[in-house]
């Protein structure tokens, strides 16, 4: 009884904010939303006894990529005379967004699962092993894709400067 | 009611569903990825809802969290697009933008 009315709340702090996150017109509002949202789905995480994952939510999405989306959205200031709220397009994503929910549902209630209630545990130990094991190349494809994000990120974002043997000659003048 | 793996893929669904619509009705280019994060996280509610419930096993965890990965460096290298899209031409609007060079 319990565990329904923790699942009830943590499924609702998951889904409300998300609403906001998708409604919303001032975007910050949307990223503290979001910032819900993402707390929620750690919660929904930790109460499937993916303790690892939810760990891994909290630290990831909310400390960098939440930082980031709040970073960007305050960099980017956009002037209200430009419009960024769509309303013609409403109605079409409406109806495509209800029907592919429809779909899903749909699955998921005409599907006889044969679920295991086994009670959880500690998940971290085995994780780490299969990862050395079983998906250590796609591990290691991770790392590279990392990287080449990382450099990606920071030729994207440099500053602009014609580079030159004359611009690099001024620049030697100019340092002392 | 007792708590179950429909339970979970119903709160996936419909955050799949949020997300779509966000992806399909904003404007600004930061509100799509973060349709797109919704739907990322909707699909990782379901990987861990499959690995909880249907079979003892982690792989699901593993793919959750290489999931995780992924929506990072996405994340990381769509907003240093929207960041030069935004230095060129002083919008974020994706309707309006279409190359990344003037």
């Amino acid at each position: 009884m319990t565990g329904d009315l923790i699942f009830i709340l943590l499924a609702l702090l998951t889904l409300v904010p998300a609403v906001w996150v998708v409604m919303s017109r001032n975007l910050v509002h949307a990223g503290f939303g979001l910032l819900f949202t993402l707390f929620g789905a750690a919660g929904l995480y930790a109460y499937m006894g993916a303790d690892f994952i939810a760990v891994a939510q909290l630290m990831v999405y909310i400390g960098g990529v939440l930082v980031l989306v709040l970073f960007t959205v305050m960099m980017t200031h956009v002037p209200r005379s430009h419009g960024n709220h769509g309303y013609d397009r409403y109605v079409p994503a409406s109806v495509f967004a209800l029907l592919t929910f429809g779909v899903l549902y749909k699955t998921i209630t005409s599907v006889n699962w044969s679920a295991s209630t086994s009670p959880a545990e500690p998940t971290i130990a085995r994780i780490g092993a299969q990862i050395m094991t079983d998906f250590i190349f796609p591990f290691e494809y991770v790392s590279l894709v990392l990287l080449a994000a990382m450099i990606g990120a920071a030729l994207l974002t440099r500053e602009e400067r014609p580079a030159g043997p004359a611009n690099a000659a001024k620049d030697t003048e100019v340092a002392p | 009611m007792n708590v179950g793996l429909p339970h979970f893929l119903t709160v996936g669904a419909i955050l799949f569903a949020l997300g779509l619509f966000a992806v399909m009705s904003r404007r600004n280019a930061i509100g799509i990825l973060m349709g797109v994060e919704l739907m990322l996280n909707a699909s990782n509610i379901n990987f861990v809802a499959f690995s909880r419930y249907v079979e003892h096993a982690v792989d699901g965890q593993i793919m959750a969290a290489f999931v995780i990965v992924l929506a990072a460096a996405e994340a990381a290298v769509a907003l240093a697009i929207v960041l030069a899209m935004y230095r060129n031409f002083g919008t974020a609007n994706a309707d309006v933008v279409q190359s990344l060079k003037r």
